[in-house]
């Protein structure tokens, strides 16, 4: 009992921490993306190639003027961004991020705790996470932060619904609520993934689509986009306050890509067997990587590269022998698997906000209930066919 | 004594929905009568519940979930009541809602 | 242990249900009773319920009662007005609902005193392969009749909704 509180609380602390470092360079990426998307280098200057910024992103957050207006319904206008931010970090403690491991003698699984209705409760705590965006737009005392945030919530409540039956379909093709039972069932390489040997593409798409509305991404974010409403339901937010509603929709994104990489892509599988070199994915990418930034650093376009290149070449190039070291690659492959997949559909949700314009409101809540909800329910009803008569 | 006695949750079923009578009879504000409504469905899911464990079977468990799902078809339909009624008489209060009375 | 946790989540709700009844402002009631919904949620955990647990917290507080914060927030129609109560009433209102309720409370426990006692995995078979099979075979006509049910909700919902077409 004693072995299991502490080998739980050590686990919490490494994914609090690690987690907390992805939601801040995730901003990064998405910031460099979107800047490649449109031909100018993003972040540049405060470190090499911006990778600073996040840091200096958190100063100026926390030590901006921490204002609360006095006309606004103060329990509330508090409690709105914690539960925000409580209910996107709690979805997070039921991801499994790869198989049973075993340290020093201990064996544990890499996930914080299992519950056989993992699904549901994820499912149950976005559901709760609507409340912290309609308190702050209430709280708020603001006719157009209530407006924002009335739109928002009804969105979010709107899309639930094609998010929980494009769920639904791989459920019955895996028949488990248990998010570690389900990747165990797409065991065997990327012909047993639910996407493929499942069929389950139109529900993948429906899923992506509908989690893009859940967590206010464009194409379906006039709710909070800075020139629409003046700015939804944060309008009377600042400093850390809004640092913690831009987090918690971080950390939803990583919820949902996480759930879709699970449910359709096979969670930390490879794609294909070890014994037929998988094992040298992640050494020949990181190699690659290293090489590349190698050869740029001997005659790089600005000055300070000359020292910068070479360092991050020799940097993946260790990641790339760190790799191959058999004592590590039983936890250290499938992690990488994961968060390559995971990775994958997070650039996704990135590229398209670089891409598409946004919707209005009307088309979007007419494209939820009139377009979405019907082919989520008829793929369900197709796959159950499906399930039935291959049975 | 490291087992809740199952008359516990009967009690805290009764207490429940007892509350939510005093409020059903006391409030005149026509929302805050429906979520005493809301309250009372409550207890009786509880008290479902507990005598599924008591008697080791899974159909309290289903009669709360059709109750649910009677709960929220009945919460649909009468708030958008209540917002037909408002729209006409711009009061939520339940006292001045008697045009009906002779 | 089991005992602590219910005693905790059960001061909870009673708390939370008085708070629905006592407060002016409705959307005061509507946030307490979230935290009602939520507390019976982690008691429905400790029978053994975990189906009926998520859907507590799915359906009733993430859907319904969203739905009466949407209301209240769109209507916004302010605070309840106190009007004058009769004295005789605020001296025996509460002393006599505390005493309906202990003689509840005694009732209940004189028809159950040597009951099962509840503990966490005392009853296993709440989980969703148990009530899948339990809803579609036992129980398929009051399944297919709710699905009805909620269709005549929603058509109802949306005809009162409309705006009226002049």
């Amino acid at each position: 009992m004693n072995a299991f509180i502490v080998i739980s609380l050590i686990k919490v602390a490494i994914v609090f921490a690690v987690l907390m470092t992805t939601l801040a360079y995730l901003q990064w990426v998405e910031r460099k993306v979107i800047a490649h998307i449109q031909v100018r280098p993003g972040p540049y200057r405060v470190g090499p190639h911006g990778l600073l910024q996040p840091l200096a992103d958190v100063i100026k957050l926390v030590t901006k003027e921490d204002l609360i207006p006095s006309y606004v319904n103060k329990p509330l206008y508090l409690a709105a961004p914690f539960l925000a931010i409580t209910m996107a970090l709690l979805s997070i403690s039921v991801i499994p991020f790869g198989p049973t491991i075993e340290v020093a003698g201990y064996k544990t699984w890499m996930q914080l705790t299992d519950l056989n209705i993992g699904v549901l409760f994820v499912l149950a705590v976005s559901s709760i996470g609507v409340y912290g965006i309609a308190f702050a737009g209430w709280a708020s005392n603001n006719k157009y932060a209530l407006l924002g945030g009335l739109r928002s919530s009804a969105q979010m409540i709107s899309y639930e619904l094609p998010l929980t039956i494009a769920i639904a379909a791989p459920l019955l093709i895996s028949n488990t609520l248990d998010l570690r039972t389900l990747v165990g069932t797409q065991a065997g390489g990327i012909w047993h993934w639910n996407l493929i040997r499942g069929g389950q593409i139109v529900s993948f798409i429906v899923f992506l689509i509908a989690a893009f509305a859940e967590t206010n991404r464009v194409p379906f974010d006039l709710p909070e986009a800075e020139n629409e409403l003046v700015a939804g339901f944060h309008t009377e937010y600042s400093s850390m306050k809004f640092a913690a509603f831009f987090m918690a929709e971080y950390a939803n994104m990583i919820t949902v890509s996480a759930m879709a990489t699970l449910l359709f892509l096979g969670g930390w599988e490879a794609p294909w067997d070890a014994k037929y070199g998988s094992g040298w994915v992640p050494t020949a990418i990181f190699a690659l990587a290293g090489f590349v930034a190698l050869y740029h650093g001997i005659n790089p376009p600005r000055k300070r590269d000359r020292l910068t290149f070479p360092a991050f070449g020799v940097v993946f190039l260790g990641i790339a022998a760190l790799f191959q070291i058999p004592m590590l690659q039983e936890w250290i492959l499938p992690l990488f698997w994961f968060a390559a997949k995971t990775g994958a559909i997070l650039f996704a949700f990135i590229w398209v906000r670089g891409t598409l314009p946004r919707f209005r409101y009307d088309q979007l809540m007419g494209f939820a209930w009139k377009f979405l909800l019907p082919v989520a329910m008829l793929n369900l009803v197709a796959t159950a066919l499906g399930v039935a008569w291959l049975a | 004594m490291s087992e809740v006695p199952v008359s516990w949750f009967l009690t805290l079923s009764a207490v429940l929905f007892a509350l939510g009578v005093a409020g059903f009879l006391f409030r005149r504000n026509i929302i805050t009568v429906f979520m005493s409504i809301e309250l009372m469905l409550n207890a009786v899911n509880l008290t479902f519940v507990t005598f599924s464990y008591q008697l080791k079977q899974v159909s309290g468990h289903l009669f709360t979930f059709f109750v649910m799902v009677v709960a929220a078809a009945e919460a649909a339909v009468g708030l958008a009541i209540i917002l037909t009624v408002f729209k006409n008489r711009a009061t939520l209060n339940i006292d001045e809602m008697n045009s009906m009375k002779d | 242990m089991d005992v602590v946790l219910f005693l905790i989540f059960a001061i909870i709700a009673v708390v939370c249900a008085i708070n629905v009844v006592v407060q002016t402002h409705p959307i005061s009631s509507a946030i307490s009773l979230i935290g009602v919904m939520g507390s019976l949620a982690v008691l429905y955990l400790l029978l053994g319920a975990e189906f009926v647990a998520a859907a507590q917290v799915i359906v009733y507080a993430g859907a319904v009662m969203v739905l009466f914060v949407f209301v209240i927030m769109l209507l916004n129609a302010g605070r309840e007005t106190v009007r004058g109560r009769s004295f005789m009433v605020q001296l025996l209102g509460v002393p006599l609902l505390i005493a309906f309720l202990g003689l509840l409370a005694w009732i209940a426990g004189q028809f159950y005193k040597p009951g099962t006692g509840v503990h966490f995995g005392g009853f296993t078979g709440g989980s969703p392969i148990a009530i899948g099979r339990a809803l579609f075979t036992t129980y398929l006509l009051p399944f297919e009749i709710t699905s009805i049910l909620v269709l005549i909700a929603i058509v109802g919902a949306v005809v009162l909704g409309r705006k009226e077409m002049d």
